[in-house]
This record gives C-alpha cells, structure tokens and sequence, in this order.
C-alpha cells in the first residue's frame, strides 16, 4: 500500500536535514516512510524554524501538536509536532521529550496554530510551554483539575455531575461506579505464562 | 464636552445561540456594535474520546470517528482505517478502494449542502436550508441501504468496507447526482448574486494566504484564500489518483469566496461520484486477511477456524505491530488527520485527532476583530465549524 503513495519525505531530504541540524538532534527515526526528528526543548524552536525557513523545506503549516504519555520512561511526556509543507508536498514530525517540570519553549510566535494546540496540551498533560501568551485550560470544565490524558488518570474521571433537587443547583460528587470498570488482559497464555516464568526464576523459585 | 471612556461591553454568546453551529459559548469584548475581543470558549461538549480510544480495539475504535463530525461521518472513518492500514501494511481489494471513494464524496455533498444552506440561513436566506434538506434525505438513505445507518455508519472499516452494496443502489445513487445539479442551480440562484447576502458575505472575514497557512487552515478555508491544495491530488489515497476532477480556489479569503469554492466543489464530487459508478470493479469488498476482517457468516457456519477468526476478532481484536502514523484524509471540512501510536496489543496507545474545525475555530480572534456582532455569525457560518470534532 505504501509503495503507491507520493514520497512525503525523500531519503535525500532527510539526510539533508539531519546533516543541516545536526547541532540539535538526538536521532532521526523512520516509521515506515515517516520521518521523525528527535529533538531537546531547547533546541526545538531552532529546528522548527530552520524547517519552516529554508527553501527545501518550507513546512508552513503546524498541522497538529499534542503530547503522548509514557509513563515508564524517564521523561515521561513527549511533545510531537506534525508539520506539511504546501511547497513541496512534504511532512515531517518533531519530538521532544519532557516532564511535569521541564518547560517547553512555545511554538506561538512561529506558529499562530500552536497556540490552541498548546492549551490543548497543557490541559490533557499538564506539559507546560513557557511563554505562552494565554496559557489556559481549553477543553476540560470550569475548575476541572487533574490532567485527563495522563495514563494514570482514570478512564471514568474523579467527579460527577448531577441536579441536586434540594440545593437547586448542579452539584460535583466524586465518580460511583456501580460494577467496577473492567479491563481485560489479552496477552497470549503462552507469552504470559513465559512473563509468569521469569518472574518467578527471577525471585529464585523451583 | 468633556469625552466620557465607556467601559467595553462584555457579551455572552451561547453556548444555546442557534447560530453558534453548536455549543460554542464565545465572550466578545464589544464597543458598540464593534467587537473588539473574541475568547471561544469550547470544550462544552468533550467526551474524552481519544481517552476511550485508549482503552478500545480497533475495531470498537471505529464508531467513535462518527461521532466526531456527525455531519460528515464516513469521512473521519476514513482516515482512521487509512492509518490503522498503513501500520499494519495491509492491501484493501480495489473495490473497497471504489466505495470508499464513492462514500467520502456522497458524504462531502452531505456536508456542503448542510453547511452552505446553514449558512445562508444565518445571514437570512431560509429557503436554500429547507430545499437543502430535503437532498440530504436522499443521501442518508444511500448511507442506510449501505451499512444500516443513516448517520453513525461504521462502514468503513480497517480492511475495505463492512459489507458489499446492495444490487441497484449504484443506479439510484447515478440517477439521484444526474438530478442533483438542478438542486445546485436553484440554490445558487437564490444566493450567488442575491444582492442581500453578498452584501452580508463580501469582505468579511479576510484571511490572507499566510495567515491561512500560520493558523493551520485547510480545505476549503485555505483554498479560498488562494492556495489549490487538496490532499485527494496531492496526496492521493484510495482510488483518488485515477478520478478526474478540479480544486476549486478562491482569491479573496472572505465568507463569499469560502462560499463560492464550496459550491464549486459539490459540483466536483458529482463528477467523482460518476466515474465511481461507471468504473466500479467487481470483487471483494474487503481485505482476505482473515485475521482482520471477519468471514462471511455463511462459512461460520460450517468452518471451525472460521468461528474461531470471528470468535477472536470480535473479542481480543487483532494486534497492530508497533509503530506510528499520522495519516490525513481531505475531509469536507479539511485535512483530517490521526495520529496513531501503536504498542504492538490489541489497543492503540495513543490515538490524537486533528479536526480541521479545531484550527479554524482558534482563528476566531483574529477574523472577527473590528467586525460587527452580525458578522461573527456569518464568519462562524461560513467556517463550516462543528463541535463534536472541535471538542472530541
């Protein structure tokens, strides 16, 4: 499927890329015939407006910005950037990593589109982008707090709304679940029996 | 006279305003009639469905991108078959390709008709939504005689399509877009060169071309203002490189020309719509890969790896190597796009949504300021805004 498709990202461009910013990537990722930069926060504005400026690349438009979670690794949150280029009918993808404490520069003054974006992430991850001009909540309620995209946050949310009949106002009550929320593990027997193993030896039984 | 300073007025648009296309609660900051600031709040009606997206198969993954743009449904499922392929690497049989294209465009006409007679209607023309209606009536039913829905289909499915069209729907779809034009030339007659609604359209709203490309815009939006770019010949998927047809572009960047290229490309999804159904191959309508599409239920019925494929499919789900996409369709509103993070299980590790109306909405500010109160309605018309894909 993937041979009948427009190259987005020629490998010479991207060899081009990663020799022009050298300075500033940690890797260059492919995922199929994706490209992706990996980056610092404090190099990613350069690189965003390296990719934005030079004639090879032209990527004008920040299509989309948004956070992922990983809550394993050191630096737990990762900001990806999706960029296209109208020019040259060219994507690329920029990563970072980052904590809850490291701040990310805004992409505002390079991109008007980040600045929703950046709520946006703000809101679902509590990543936080450091000048931001409007640095609100955008998505959640008024006076929602946590973090909803975060793994570690519950699927069914900590609070409920209702209409409390004797108050004559909608009331926040914490989340009752009549059956508790069900997540079902479909890890293959076997694997798991081979995870279940290993363990096991590992603390030294039979 | 000493001259007096009046306090800007702070006005509460919405979130229950029939012109919001939604619930959109906008704070305008006015002078007079003048708005000076204008602070969408949105959000109202967030589900959280990336989240669910989290904790679903693919498969059940499928229905929530109906429910996103409600108005243009088959469109979202789309890009998120089209990224759910391309990490497995997965051939869809060229008639699933025909049909989906088929579909996409049946839902492009669905939502231009909507969204250009709602619009009209928002700066007082009431007829073209009544008429309007009525066509998208005939459409929905094309969508239930498909997949048994008139709205939230579910029909395309990572793989092809659900299932096979029935016999005869072709030809009632090919004589309904031989009809369709007249429906187009009446409701342009009423509003191309209706004195009254280019006067509430002609000028208002100016984006320019970068300030189009800064704020994310796309589809018909940015081809309004003077940039002829459509990922259907740019990037084309599915049977979109061997369909002939035109992108429309505007130069002015105002509500009229947003307007006009919308008009223009009805048009052009009937010609899309035509060489569909002349060229429509035979075949299955679904991948043969039977550990991603279920058998046909006849064969359940007498193969036992056949009940066991579907027993597992519709249980676990099929596990998707590890990998990420962002895959983008030209939705009626613009680019679409997913991006998907795999883990290698059966649930997609992070599934972010690019909504088109999402880019327009936070341009918002920018379009209306220095407008009159009545023209952010027609701005909001004329951006083709829906809140089930700008909140998720």
């Amino acid at each position: 499927m993937d041979e009948d498709r427009p190259v987005l990202m020629p490998r010479e461009l991207a060899d081009y890329l990663a020799d022009a910013l050298r300075d500033h990537l940690e890797a260059v990722e492919w995922s199929g015939s994706e490209l992706s930069l990996r980056t610092r926060p404090d190099s990613v504005l350069a690189v965003l407006r390296f990719l934005r400026a030079d004639s090879q690349c032209l990527f004008s438009i920040l299509v989309d910005l948004c956070g992922v979670d990983w809550p394993d690794r050191e630096q737990r949150f990762e900001v990806v950037y999706n960029l296209l280029s109208i020019r040259h009918n060219l994507r690329v993808r920029v990563k970072i990593a980052t904590d809850e404490e490291t701040p990310v520069p805004t992409a505002t003054g390079l991109f008007r589109s980040a600045e929703w974006n950046e709520r946006e992430a703000w809101d679902m991850y509590g990543i936080f982008f450091s000048d931001h001009p409007d640095l609100r909540r955008l998505l959640t309620d008024y006076g929602f707090e946590g973090h909803p995209m975060r793994k570690d946050f519950p699927l069914t949310g900590t609070v409920e709304v209702r209409y409390d009949d004797d108050q004559k106002r909608v009331i926040y009550e914490p989340v009752s679940l009549v059956q508790d929320f069900r997540d079902f593990d479909f890890e293959s027997p076997w694997e798991g029996a081979r995870a279940a193993l290993a363990t096991q030896s590992g603390t030294g039984e039979d | 006279m000493a001259e007096t300073s009046i306090k800007p007025l702070t006005l509460n648009f919405g979130p229950q305003h029939p012109a919001a296309h939604g619930v959109l609660r906008l704070v305008l900051e006015m002078d007079g009639e003048v708005v000076e600031r204008a602070d969408p709040h949105i959000g109202l009606l967030h589900r959280g469905t990336e989240k669910l997206i989290e904790h679903k198969t693919y498969l059940q993954a499928v229905p929530y991108f109906d429910r996103l743009d409600y108005v243009s449904p088959m469109s979202q499922e789309h890009a998120f078959a089209l990224a759910v392929e391309r990490l497995l690497g997965l051939e869809v049989p060229r008639r699933a390709r025909y049909i989906r294209v088929l579909y996409a465009e049946l839902s492009r006409v669905l939502n231009h008709i909507l969204n250009i007679t709602a619009f009209a209607l928002d700066v007082g023309a009431m007829t073209p939504l009544l008429w309007g209606f009525e066509e998208r009536e005939h459409l929905m039913e094309f969508y239930e005689r498909a997949s048994g829905a008139r709205l939230h289909a579910a029909y395309f499915r990572p793989g092809g399509v659900n299932q096979d069209l029935p016999a005869g729907l072709l030809d009632d779809i090919g004589r309904w877009a031989e009809r369709f034009p007249s429906f187009v030339d009446d409701m342009e007659s009423l509003l191309t060169n209706n004195r009254i609604f280019k006067q509430r359209t002609v000028d208002i709203g100016v984006v320019s071309e970068e300030d189009a490309q800064s704020f994310g815009f796309t589809g018909p939006c940015l081809r309004a203002s003077g940039m002829p770019w459509d990922l259907r010949k740019s990037q084309p998927y599915d049977a979109y490189d061997e369909m002939s047809f035109d992108v429309p572009m505007g130069r002015t960047g105002d509500c009229y020309a947003r307007y006009l290229v919308r008009v223009e490309e009805l048009r052009q999804s009937l010609r899309i719509i035509a060489q569909c159904i002349e060229r429509m191959p035979d075949g299955p309508v679904k991948t043969t890969d039977r550990k991603i599409a279920p058998p046909p239920r006849g064969e359940m019925k007498r193969s036992m790896e056949a009940l066991i494929h579907h027993f597992k499919l519709y249980t676990e789900g099929y596990h998707v190597p590890a990998g990420e996409t962002y895959t983008a369709v030209e939705a009626p509103k613009g680019e679409f796009g997913v991006y998907l993070v795999a883990d290698g299980t059966n649930r997609p590790y992070r599934c972010k949504i690019r909504a088109p109306g999402f880019a327009f909405m936070s341009a918002m500010d920018f379009m209306s300021r220095g407008h009159m109160l009545a023209d952010t309605v027609a701005i909001i018309g004329s951006l083709d805004v829906v809140f089930g894909e700008i909140d998720r």
